[in-house]
């Protein structure tokens, strides 16, 4: 008896075992095509011979992505974008997080459905590109930074880590010695909190990294772009990042060659620095998920 | 002497006021610190609720909200006699199920996999990768999407040329773009997804487990006794949510996904909202703010029906 159950234990194992296998390779696989694409010649690239490894190894799709100005500029701007906007994104939900968690806080339940009501409904997007709109702020690098300055659910997991795991007693000391709340933000509350400010700076720098939408509706300008928006132009758009120009036709093949190869490094070159902290700070995300998770 | 029973509620209710008064007045600036998001929150989001009125007037550029016309429900009867409206209906709530039916159980049934994975080091590397494809950009999921199902240079299609099959038009092909777009998102999402079920799971009283190994319960009847239920309070939460934004899933996405040739199955409303509010020559506000109210409405009525719902048979709610 015990060893029959054991032995459908085993094929439990076997199948899951199986499983998983299948997941991660069908999760895998995309991602090395897509690297060893951009490693590979234009010729191969574009007859369809990548299939797994870099085929011809050459760097051609790099260079022709690091020739294409836009890049350069789009680069630049998401930077600013990203530590510019985190910075803010933090400040602002910290300031809406640390009265939330504290109970003597008057009208407690009443800013909480003030904020929280805006995540079942909202005006739409007609309506708040006409206050963006009526600010000033369009085509202004602005706007890519302050309509989202808070993230109601950042606020949420940044309350609860803070009624967690600062302890009342604390504070109430710090009241009893006549510190202001202002003070024991900025020198109780905010060192204690270090763990909660990484996850939410991480959420932040990862969403501004990743915009596009804002950038689409709100600028027009080319020299303010982002990143994304250079991507969007050149990956689903099919601008030419690759100067088509008539010289002869074997060098226009060859140029329309380079041109599929440029996407697969973009990607690459695009995808890089949030694909490279991932590993180093993949727990801190993992955590901030929790948390969420303790409280919905 | 007898406290009559009004007199005794008001000096309760003014020993309240009273109270609430010093717990104002001892943490006022705990008020200005959380003025600034107020604010925020004022200007971002109930402002433009405020200017929602625009679905119901006739507003035109060079006018104010104030001073543009009321036209009560003309906007919306537009629409609902639009020859479009079926259709693009239909897509987004297609869409939205078939994203919901097969991008929900997958990652349940992925973080039981994990849970029970016999390695703890293949558990931590089968984590690591499927969870990296969430920091993908929309913009380079799409642009993956389209370089990987390409006609002519497409991985798949090059797999499908050493079986000596045609090649397919993936993205030009109305009834495929359901599954290239609902797939692609389980692909993204589904190791991100799992994370919530794994903390679930984990939390599960590890007595319970003992007890069921000693009366010899099997893996799978463990699984199907004690961890599945022991998720779903979890997994309804969830569920709610998604349904109340059933009607706004994946908008970015499929506006990038979209090209003439599949127009038919990806005009989804938000895309129809985007295009005839913004994007058209000549912007229709408000015909575009009420096709977007409408969506609004109709995603908070769902979460509040789904709640109630789940509230009855499960026990388990949001509010």
């Amino acid at each position: 008896m015990v060893g029959g159950e054991a032995r459908s234990d085993r094929i439990f194992n076997v199948i899951n075992t199986t499983f998983l296998t299948a997941v991660l390779l069908a999760v895998i696989y995309p991602l090395i095509f897509i690297v060893s694409a951009s490693f590979s010649s234009p010729e191969a690239v574009a007859s369809g011979r990548v299939l797994l490894w870099p085929v011809e190894l050459s760097l051609e799709g790099y260079r022709a992505v690091f020739a294409y100005e836009p890049v350069w500029t789009g680069y630049a701007n998401t930077l600013f974008y990203t530590v510019t906007g985190t910075v803010v994104n933090v400040v602002l939900t910290l300031m809406a997080a640390y009265p939330l968690s504290r109970k003597e806080f008057f009208g407690r339940n009443l800013f909480t459905f003030y904020f929280s009501f805006t995540l079942f409904f909202s005006g739409g997007l007609i309506p708040l590109y006409l206050v963006i709109r009526s600010l000033g702020l369009l085509n202004t690098r602005a706007a890519m930074i302050i309509p989202a300055a808070i993230g109601v659910w950042n606020v949420i997991i940044t309350r609860t880590f803070m009624q967690a795991s600062i302890p009342d007693a604390l504070i109430e000391a710090a009241r009893i010695d006549g510190a202001s709340n202002t003070y024991i933000l900025v020198r109780v509350v905010i060192p204690l909190s270090v763990p909660i400010i990484a996850v939410i700076s991480l959420f932040y720098a990862v969403g501004h990294w990743n915009a596009f939408f804002p950038a689409l509706i709100y600028l027009r300008d080319p020299s303010k772009q982002p990143l994304q928006m250079v991507l969007r132009n050149v990956l689903v758009a099919n601008e030419m990042a690759v100067d088509q120009t008539l010289i002869d036709l074997e060098e226009m093949q060859r140029r329309q060659f380079l041109q599929e190869v440029l996407r697969y490094s973009l990607i690459i070159v695009a995808s890089v620095p949030v694909l490279m902290i991932y590993p180093l700070v993949q727990r801190h995300f993992v955590r901030g998920i929790m948390i969420g998770a303790l409280k919905g | 002497m007898a406290v009559t029973h009004g007199e005794r509620r008001l000096a309760l209710s003014q020993t309240w006021r009273k109270q609430a008064k010093l717990r104002i007045s001892q943490n006022w600036d705990l008020y200005l610190i959380i003025l600034i998001p107020v604010i925020y929150f004022t200007i971002f989001h109930y402002a433009p609720m405020y200017g929602v009125q625009i679905a119901f007037r006739d507003f035109q550029v060079a006018r104010t909200i104030l001073e543009s016309e009321w036209v009560g429900l003309a906007h919306f009867r537009r629409f609902f006699d639009s020859f479009l409206f079926w259709r693009i209906l239909w897509n987004t709530v297609y869409l939205s199920l078939y994203g919901l039916v097969a991008g929900f159980p997958i990652p349940i049934i992925l973080a039981i996999s994990l849970h029970y994975a016999v390695s703890k080091r293949f558990k931590k590397v089968v984590q690591m990768i499927t969870y990296a494809p969430h920091f993908i950009s929309t913009v380079v999921l799409v642009g993956m999407i389209l370089q990987v199902l390409h006609l002519r240079i497409g991985l798949l299609n090059g797999v499908r040329g050493l079986f000596g099959a045609d090649p397919v038009n993936y993205l030009g092909r109305p009834e495929l773009f359901g599954h290239v777009h609902v797939w692609s998102d389980v692909w993204r999402g589904m190791g991100w997804g799992s994370i919530v079920y794994l903390a679930a799971l984990a939390g599960v009283d590890p007595q319970m487990h003992e007890a069921a190994i000693v009366d010899g319960a099997t893996k799978v009847q463990r699984i199907w006794h004690i961890d599945i239920p022991s998720i779903m309070p979890t997994a309804v939460i969830l569920l709610i949510l998604n349904v109340g934004r059933i009607l706004f899933l994946g908008f970015e996405k499929i506006l990038l996904l979209q090209n003439p040739l599949n127009l038919t199955a990806s005009e989804i409303i938000q895309t129809y909202v985007y295009k005839v509010g913004l994007q058209s020559a000549i912007p229709q506000y408000s015909y575009s703010s009420a096709i977007g109210l409408f969506a609004s409405l109709v995603s908070f009525a769902l979460l509040i029906a789904v709640n109630r719902i789940a509230k009855r048979v499960g026990e388990t709610s949001l509010w």
